[in-house]
């Protein structure tokens, strides 16, 4: 099994450079040159999903529609990340610049920030720093990109792409049917590219140091950094920028605090991984790794033994329950069902074989669901249940 | 209070009053007067020119937009897994006392509602609450006592 030693990296908040020269030279070469630089460096979606951002925005830039516009998705809600908030504090300018450059290869003249309610603290900060930012992309480059901030207003689901999509359109923030992918049909059912904060952030890096030196960190598929928020029993809470491709072993080493018995890769809708699979766990994209490879937004919340997991699942499915948007069933009846179900199993109301009942509820949503995250809740309740089975029980 | 039509007006002069200008108006009379009324909903109805039920079937769909009447200041505790890891139970315990209301209640004076939320995106400082669009971390039942202090004297 490949894997690589906890290196720390310093990408996304080093300040060793200015925004305005980097796009000055990104501006001097064409589209596809710029699209092929990012193609050619693997770089995958840092919102949790890890679809390779290449070939996002070529779909956008291929598309025969004029009018097109950037999103960058910053409604950050995933339990246990923090790390969008951060960026969007310290380095807000190379998410500008990302979005330029996206902009730029697609041919947009329109961006928006989407943030979530939670973070309208930043706005003032925000608006200053764009202003900056205009005046430099206007008035020194030439360049026609405007951005704006769009805020949410309590919804974890409208992270999701399409469902962010419709509460633009001052709609129910319901995710829609894929396809058709905003891509072609986005915003005002215009081609649209959905980024998040950090994915920005390194595809302005990309251009800046060149495919081949970005893809020298991280392994296989899974290149580069990334931003890991971390939390829970650590006495290291915080944002750490590290290399892909550690063994979770080296990451609890690193991060514990000594009594690790699980940590939550990937937040709610991620999996929980006992301390029995440390050293066979990678964090990097499902690839053809040996053992088991995880993909995450950078959300790591450990746990000692003082925890009771079945708290923990209890907590993540009332999370679902209330998030769910309601619009499909498997999902709106399926979170409900297996909080019920969990607590009738711990009050003794039902046998213990109940479980494999929900287990197999849980794999049907995954089939079944609409969106993300309906068809996410069978990560967090699988490898929970299955690995910590008495604590669901007695 | 102004005239919500005059309201309703200003949020549209700065929005337009097109559908996509709905989630911004919405918010807009959700900073000024706490929650959505009734009359609220109306008036934005008629300023959109689309239908009362889908201006309530949009605002009800998201949790910072109230459609009952909320206190001038919202108390929103994270209740999501890390800060419940770190104390998040007895700062709700804290806050129930000292306002003597429980979880989704508002105090009789309408000054403060209190609410619980999910995850703020400050995991690694909880726990943490947020008061209308201020954020608290690592709070302690100590400095709940000082935070409602500060909003009770403006
Ligand atoms: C329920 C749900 C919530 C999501 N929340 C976020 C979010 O807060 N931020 C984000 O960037 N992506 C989020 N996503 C993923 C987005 O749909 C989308 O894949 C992402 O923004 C694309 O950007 P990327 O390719 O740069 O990762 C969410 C997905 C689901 C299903
Ligand atoms: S899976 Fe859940 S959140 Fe997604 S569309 Fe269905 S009900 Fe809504
Ligand atoms: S769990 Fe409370 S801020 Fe994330």
């Amino acid at each position: 099994m490949e894997t690589k030693k906890i290196k720390r990296v310093d990408f996304i908040f080093s300040q060793d450079f200015k925004v305005s020269e980097v796009l000055f030279n990104t501006f001097k070469k064409t589209r596809d040159e710029i699209l092929q630089e990012i193609i050619d460096s693997d770089l995958k979606g840092r919102g949790g999903a890890g679809f390779p951002t290449g070939l996002k925005w070529k779909a956008a830039k291929e598309d025969k529609i004029t009018e097109k516009y950037i999103i960058c998705n910053a409604d950050e809600g995933e339990p246990g990340t923090f790390k969008d908030r951060a960026i969007l504090e310290e380095a807000s300018q190379k998410v500008f610049g990302g979005m330029a450059i996206c902009a730029k290869v697609i041919g947009a003249k329109k961006g928006w920030i989407y943030l979530r309610g939670e973070y309208k603290f930043l706005i003032p900060h925000l608006r200053k720093e764009m202003a900056i930012f205009h005046d430099m992309l206007h008035n020194e480059l030439g360049f026609d990109f405007t951005i704006d901030i769009f805020t949410g207003s309590g919804a974890y689901v409208c992270g999701e792409e399409t469902a962010l999509l419709q509460s633009m359109e001052g709609k129910r923030g319901e995710p829609r049917n894929k396809p058709p992918y905003p891509t072609n049909i986005g915003l005002y059912n215009k081609p649209t590219v959905v980024n998040n904060v950090e994915t920005l952030v390194l595809s302005m890096m990309v251009v800046k140091i060149g495919a081949e030196e970005f893809k020298k960190l991280g392994i296989q598929d899974a290149r580069g950094g990334k931003l890991f928020s971390v939390s829970g029993d650590t006495p290291k809470s915080g944002i750490h920028e590290l290399e892909f491709g550690m063994l979770l072993s080296d990451f609890v080493e690193e991060f514990g605090d000594g009594d690790t018995k699980a940590v939550q890769v990937g937040g709610a809708s991620g999996f929980c991984v006992p301390r029995k699979k440390f050293d066979t766990t990678t964090i990097g994209y499902k690839g053809k790794l040996k053992g088991t490879s995880l993909p995450t937004g950078g959300s790591m919340m450990l746990f000692n033994s003082s925890r009771s997991m079945y708290n923990v699942l209890h907590n993540y499915l009332e999370f679902f329950a209330e998030e769910s948007c309601g619009q499909c069933t498997p999902c709106r009846v399926g979170t409900q069902q297996l909080l019920k179900g969990i607590e009738a199993i711990k009050k003794g109301e039902k046998s213990h074989e109940y479980l494999e009942a929900l287990l197999s509820l849980s794999e049907t949503m995954k089939l079944t669901s609409k969106c993300g995250l309906g068809q996410s809740v069978a990560n967090s309740f699988s490898s929970i249940v299955e690995n910590f089975r008495e604590e669901m029980i007695y | 209070m102004k005239e919500i039509q005059d309201v309703v007006k200003n949020l549209t002069d700065k929005y337009g009053s097109k559908r996509e200008s709905l989630l911004p108006i919405l918010q807009g009379i959700t900073e000024e007067q706490n929650y959505l009324s009734s009359e609220a909903m109306l008036e934005i109805a008629r300023a959109l020119d689309i239908s009362a039920a889908e201006v309530y079937g949009t605002a009800s769909f998201y949790s910072f937009l109230d459609t009952v009447p909320r206190g001038k200041y919202v108390i929103r505790v994270c209740r999501t897994i890390v800060c419940d890891m770190h104390g998040k139970k007895q700062i709700v315990k804290t806050l129930e006392d000292l306002l003597k209301i429980k979880v989704g209640e508002t105090t009789h004076n309408g000054k403060f509602t209190l609410l619980e939320t999910n995850c703020l995106g400050w995991c690694h400082k909880g726990p943490c609450i947020l008061v209308n669009d201020d954020i608290y971390t690592e709070i302690t039942p100590a400095m709940v006592n000082e935070i409602i202090n500060k909003y009770r004297n403006k």
